[in-house]
């Protein structure tokens, strides 16, 4: 099975039908906080909403998507495709989203190296995969069938993680540039995950970061993490996504940008979400970074 | 190997009864069911806060305790099949009709009913309804009427009850929910209907037999054996007023007329 992926390089596909996101600060933005960022307008770059929060038929949500979408670039994130899950992609599910991206014309869309859904079950977390030759075959046909169907190039998201495989025979940073070179997909880079996947692992993340194929990256995630400590003692980071953006990530987030140029750069906020100047404010400051690398 | 430790995490991940599978690398800091269980209780807590967002109101009359064992208790029942969470909880309240532990609260079922049309509405295609010029030209054509099938707006929807559940609802959407319960008396049955106007969706108690008629437009009836059903049975039926709340709505979206397609 491997050997159908193992050589063939995708054909490129189109980013998004309607430009790319502008390599500035976007923000996260939550489906109950739509009519409020409407009201406020603030100057932001681009917004980035979940996928699944908006396949509805109809009502408010759609009314004020609309409405944001005719002011501001949009990125659409998916959360329930389960690319690393044994399955294929739910074909009910793909329609759906097929529909909304047709409706919304996102600048970007993006979905995660993770599984969700085993057996028909959704588990609402982003479970990590086992990174071995078969695994890496799976993920490649899966997103090959996503891209077909949606007829636009994703981004793959590097994963946080608490748990890794005795069975994996790959490095993490190896399996998703083999993912991104079989597939022709682009890469999130999520800054925070690979700061809290390092941690819990004892991993060095400037190599790690170094190993990853960044000349695909299309998107920066930055979020804040917690720290957890287990009842024997450890202490793992979570991907909490509760807090502001940690210092270690900005530091290595102005390190991404030496190696990847400006990206579109998202800060993410889904839990204990403080007043929105404080949002913007470190979307100022992702900015502000994303500048100095442009005067660099 | 990979493929047996996705169905066997899968497995652990559902009943925190199992231990943490097997093949997970030995690591510190931490062991491997330490970090397994961060895993295992992201997925509890965040599908339990899924359904708490769909039945606030539920959880408020139960509080937050019980809501957690009797979200939990549903979540090993009836895991979520779809990854859009908003369409989680469609066996909520059958789940609770058959939960002893919610025995002592009757209309505790007949809430989650009314709080998942609640969500449906919110989210149902959008529709234009008929104009004022439109329903004129409709009502002043009495021969035709009798043989008239309605559509309705995909928003509007009915929760018929043995207890007051629109106006417990109600209570709840005040600010002082207490003095709002005071005036409640929960064993008066109710038909709740739901309409959404401006993006909103607003819940009143209506007439039964109203809301009958209205279940029979919805289910494919004529007007007219609609109508001739409820005269029987309700000797006060009033069908002008019954359509009148249709037509106060702007619940009514197309109207098919004997003959026409």
């Amino acid at each position: 099975m491997a050997s159908e992926y193992g050589t063939q390089t995708a054909m490129p596909l189109p980013a998004g039908l309607s430009g790319a996101l502008p390599a500035r600060a976007g923000l996260g933005l939550k489906p109950e906080h739509l009519r409020s960022m409407l009201q406020h307008r603030p100057d932001i770059s681009f917004f980035e909403v979940h996928a699944e929060n908006f396949m509805v038929e109809g009502g408010p949500l759609l009314h004020f998507l609309h409405r944001l979408r005719d002011d501001y670039p949009l990125s659409v994130h998916g959360v329930g495709l389960s690319i690393g899950g044994m399955a294929p992609p739910d074909a009910d599910h793909l329609t759906r989203l097929a529909g909304l991206l047709e409706r919304f014309q996102p600048a970007s869309f993006s979905e995660h190296l993770a599984w969700s859904t085993h057996n028909g079950v959704f588990f609402n977390d982003l479970l990590p995969l086992v990174y071995d030759p078969v695994s890496l075959a799976r993920v490649c046909a899966h997103i090959d069938q996503i891209q077909e169907r949606l007829g636009r190039r994703l981004l793959l998201e590097n994963p946080a993680t608490y748990v890794a495989y005795a069975g994996s025979s790959l490095d993490e940073a190896d399996f998703i540039g083999q993912v991104i070179r079989r597939t022709g997909c682009g890469l999130l880079l999520d800054v925070n995950n690979l700061h809290v996947t390092c941690r819990n692992h004892q991993r060095d993340p400037l190599a790690y970061l170094r190993a990853l194929p960044l000349h695909a990256v299309g998107e920066i995630h930055l979020a804040g993490c917690a720290e957890h400590t287990t009842a024997d003692g450890g202490a793992l980071l979570i991907d909490s996504h509760d807090r502001a953006v940690a210092e270690d990530v900005w530091g290595l987030y102005c390190t991404a940008l030496t190696l990847t140029g400006p990206q579109p750069t998202l800060i993410e906020r889904d839990a204990n979400l403080p007043p929105l100047e404080e949002q913007l404010a470190e979307a100022q400051t992702a900015d502000r970074m994303l500048c100095a690398c442009l005067t660099a | 190997m990979s493929d047996g430790l996705i169905a066997s995490m899968a497995q652990a991940l559902r009943d925190p009864a199992q231990p943490c599978p097997a093949g997970l690398r030995e690591s510190c800091p931490a062991d491997p069911a330490q970090r397994f269980a961060i895993y295992r209780n992201n997925v509890q807590s965040s599908l339990i806060d899924a359904l708490a967002d769909t039945f606030p109101v539920c959880r408020a009359l139960v509080g937050a305790d019980f809501f957690i064992g009797l979200a939990r208790a549903h979540l090993q029942a009836c895991p979520p099949r779809s990854p859009v969470l908003m369409e989680y909880g469609a066996e909520f309240a059958d789940f609770i009709a058959g939960y002893p532990p919610a025995a002592s609260l009757p209309y505790l079922a007949d809430m989650a009913r009314l709080e998942r049309a609640y969500v449906m509405s919110a989210h149902a295609a959008d529709s234009v309804p008929l104009t004022s010029r439109q329903l004129q030209d409709l009502l002043s054509r009495a021969d035709l009427l009798h043989d008239a099938r309605f559509q309705l707006d995909p928003a509007l929807a009915l929760v018929r009850s043995d207890y007051a559940v629109a106006s417990l609802w109600g209570a709840h959407q005040e600010d002082d929910v207490t003095a709002a319960l005071a005036g409640v008396r929960p064993g008066q049955p109710e038909t709740a209907l739901l309409v959404r106007s401006d993006l909103v969706v607003a819940i009143t108690a209506v007439p039964q037999s109203s809301g009958e008629l209205i279940q029979h437009l919805i289910d494919g009836a004529s007007l007219g054996s609609a109508a001739s059903i409820f005269q029987a049975r309700h000797p006060d039926f009033d069908l002008a007023s019954a359509l009148g709340l249709l037509i106060a709505y702007q619940s009514i979206i197309h109207v098919q007329l004997p003959g026409a397609n």
